[in-house]
């Protein structure tokens, strides 16, 4: 009988509840249901569960769930051979209520539970309005004719980087990031995700010429080879930071907010502080890795000048310096700040954007949508004869090659994307980032997890995401009768909204569809 | 035919570079053709402000010697030189330093060493606030800022490696050594403070401890560096005055959330 003293047998012996002051595990809010009769007790699903949700019995010969441990991640329904296993709801759940819905009566259990912070994973999923599924695309018929992208030369490399104000003989040149297409893989810290997974995302941005972006995790050793394709970010933490990290990427981007958490910093649990992470961020292993939300030599405007120019003259003045923030109010003044310290690339983050880790309160409720925030810098940058001087990245939200054709029109020069590549290689968006154990082996670094995506998978897939992008996007230039994305950018006559309000239409300086 | 490319000299004369009526970017580049010709023993007189003085410099082995008072972040991301400041500097002095070795002959600024990973810092005199804030440190490489005499609020903030050692000297007894809100955050390294340190003062992260035989084996060469370095005769050696102070847990926010 031993071996029912191991939890997971708990529901073997009918003991189905846990603990008894844990209540939010005491309403399941998935069951996993097995057609025994197509159950070869194979037990992938056994192996492939990292969440304690399914064990075997072998008193019984059976495959048992602990349901309330099932986040839905799918990862059991996927491997099983002979699929048996389907996920559903757990029962009615609690009764109907608007305004109590499941999810804020479980997160109450949960903090009624702990008295903590209730930490969660990826991206902003309330219900909020999405402007770019309110605005619609432009195409030519009749009186301007378009083009055809199979048999025409189309033009999607852009230029990264601050730009001559006028054109002068010799020309004045910058240092600028050339990508083949306006897409770059978002920065996503090695710690927060897997090895093979941002060794994939560098393969992938070598292959498409395009950049991936460390996060602030620094460089690991085996991702030299692709410093001509990193952007590697600064911040408060400094993790992994050295003059050798600088010189040898693309680009070095300075973080002040991710749009996932604006305002408050990240914090890299001990737990995920694996050898091979400290080797890469220099610090102990099994310590948490603290990145407070201010850099505290920055508190202005002109100390943040002093960083732009502290990594210029660290790299000679061969790098563009980004700065990356959330999206929020006034975010408009802050970028034209930003663009006037001598940064040559701003990221607007948007409140949509994905996140390894934060505080659920504030994914879901601070920061601003990136397309008013793109569309209100743009405008802001132009009025003040700077838009030159930067160009503009929009991050956080961006899902589809519509969202980049629309976010172009509006006026950004390139996009980052996180999500969408995470989701390119596996992720089923069940928002477990935070706990490090994603069954997929992108958000974890645990040794048994992180194998089950390889590298070279994951590269391949993403280039495949890429290259479908870019057929997409040459698609819908041509058919706005444009060739190339240069013409596009800030081009908002190409947009109409619908459904919007005339404030709305008029912050994102569109035109109701129809007009 | 083609002449041989001539090699710098094993030693050369020392580069004297006078900072006036010249842009720190400017100047930088003169240290940076001045040490790619091979020069070790560079002077830089006339410095009035200038920043970034040694920034982003890989070159162990050289000395750069700094007359006037250098401007901000003076050896930032500094990889290897050594540099003397013979006067006061301002703040973010070794920002994000790797290797190398600063000496301030005088009093230093704002965030000393923030983000510091390798090297050492000396200071005579008194820094401002959040000194050594963000240290890490890393296997063998372990950063070390000595101030001379007083810190402000916030000293070895976020402190999560590393050694700083804060002397006070000419301090009377009875006034504070260090400001308020001492080690807050400090999950790694250890500090040295000498003098009478209230309680309240520091982060709740920490704890006071008396000095054992490592920290005094570890200590005595830290001064005698110290005391080398600026004629300090002050018989710094008193280890009863010292107490250490180091982090409790280096998961001070384990139990902060919930998942």
């Amino acid at each position: 009988m031993e071996y029912y003293e191991e939890p997971n047998a708990r529901v073997a012996l009918g003991l189905r509840r846990p603990e008894p002051g844990d209540w939010y595990h005491g309403y399941p809010e998935y069951h996993v249901e097995r057609d025994d009769d197509k159950c070869i007790r194979c037990l992938v699903c056994v192996r492939q569960c990292p969440y304690d949700c399914t064990f075997y019995d072998p008193y019984r010969h059976g495959v048992y769930n602990v349901h309330e441990n099932c986040v839905n991640c799918r990862r059991c329904e996927f491997m099983c051979p002979t699929s048996a296993i389907r996920m559903t709801k757990w029962g009615a759940g609690f009764r109907d209520n608007d305004n109590w819905k499941q999810k804020t009566i479980r997160t109450v259990y949960k903090q009624a539970d702990s008295g903590a912070v209730s930490l969660t994973g990826l991206g902003n999923d309330r219900e909020y309005v999405s402007y770019f599924d309110r605005m619609v695309i432009d195409a030519s018929q009749v009186t301007n004719p378009s083009i055809d992208p199979l048999r025409e030369p189309m033009e999607l490399r852009a230029y990264i980087g601050k730009k001559p104000e006028r054109h002068t003989n010799p020309p004045e040149v910058y240092p600028n990031l050339k990508a083949e297409l306006p897409v770059i893989f978002a920065p996503m810290s090695f710690g927060a995700i897997s090895f093979n997974f941002q060794r994939g995302l560098a393969m992938a941005a070598k292959e498409a010429g395009t950049y991936f972006n460390t996060g602030e995790g620094g460089l690991h050793p085996d991702l030299r080879q692709y410093g001509d394709h990193a952007i590697v970010q600064i911040a408060s933490g400094r993790f992994g930071v050295s003059l050798d990290y600088l010189s040898n990427a693309a680009a070095c981007e300075i973080k002040i907010g991710q749009g996932a958490k604006p305002g408050i910093g990240g914090h890299l649990p001990g737990e995920k502080v694996t050898w091979d992470v400290s080797r890469t961020r220099m610090i102990p292993e099994g310590s948490d890795a603290l990145s407070p939300a201010p850099q505290h030599d920055i508190y202005s405007i002109e100390d943040l000048r002093l960083l732009i120019y502290g990594l210029k003259e660290a790299t000679e003045y061969t790098r563009p310096v980004s700065v990356k923030i959330a999206a929020v109010h006034n975010v408009a003044a802050i970028a034209s700040g930003i663009v006037r310290a001598g940064a040559d690339i701003v990221v607007v983050d948007g409140f949509r954007g994905g996140t390894g880790a934060a505080p659920a309160v504030i994914r879901d409720h601070v920061g601003i949508p990136v397309e008013v925030a793109l569309a209100q810098v743009d405008q802001r940058l132009r009025e003040e004869g700077i838009r030159h001087q930067a160009s503009l990245i929009a991050a956080g939200g961006i899902r589809s090659s519509a969202d980049v054709i629309k976010g172009l029109a509006l006026g950004a020069d390139a996009f980052y994307i996180g999500t969408a590549a995470m989701v390119a290689v596996g992720c089923t968006a069940c928002q477990q980032c935070h706990r490090g154990r994603c069954s997929w082996g992108i958000t974890t670094n645990r040794p048994d997890l992180a194998p089950r995506l390889q590298p070279e998978v994951a590269a391949e897939r993403l280039t495949n995401l890429l290259h479908g992008w870019a057929h997409e996007i040459k698609e819908m230039l041509g058919m706005m009768g444009l060739n190339s994305i240069e013409s596009l950018r800030g081009n908002r006559l190409k947009l109409r909204g619908v459904g919007m309000t005339q404030v709305e239409l008029d912050t994102l300086g569109i035109q109701q569809a129809g007009l | 035919m083609a002449t041989e490319p001539t090699l710098a000299p094993a030693v050369m004369e020392p580069v004297v570079i006078s900072a006036a009526g010249l842009s720190y970017r400017h100047l930088n580049e003169q240290v940076r053709s001045a040490i790619r010709s091979g020069a070790t023993e560079i002077t830089l007189n006339d410095v009035m402000g200038h920043r970034y003085i040694g920034t982003g410099i890989h070159a162990p082995g050289v000395t750069i010697h700094v007359n006037g008072v250098p401007g901000e972040d003076l050896g930032a991301f500094l990889d290897g030189p050594h540099i003397i400041v013979h006067n006061n500097a301002q703040d973010g002095v070794g920002n994000t330093m790797n290797e190398g070795r600063i000496e301030i002959h005088g009093q230093a600024g704002d965030v000393v060493g923030y983000g510091m990973r390798g090297g050492r810092i000396l200071i005579r005199g008194d820094v401002g606030y959040r000194v050594g804030i963000h240290m890490k440190g890393y296997r063998d490489k372990q950063p070390l800022i000595v101030t001379g005499g007083c810190a402000g609020n916030f000293y070895g903030e976020y402190m999560a490696g590393g050694c700083q050692v804060l002397l006070g000297i000419g301090q009377s007894d009875k006034k504070p050594v260090v400001g308020q809100y001492c080690a807050s955050g400090m999950h790694g390294g250890v500090m040295y403070i000498r003098g009478e340190l209230d309680g309240w003062k520091l982060g709740k992260e920490v704890q006071q401890i008396p000095l054992d035989r490592h920290d005094r084996e570890f200590l005595k060469p830290v001064l005698e560096d110290f005391c080398e370095t600026f004629a300090v005769k002050e018989k710094l050696l008193e280890f009863d005055r010292f107490v250490r102070i180091a982090p409790v847990s280096a998961r001070p926010y384990g139990r902060l959330y919930v998942y």
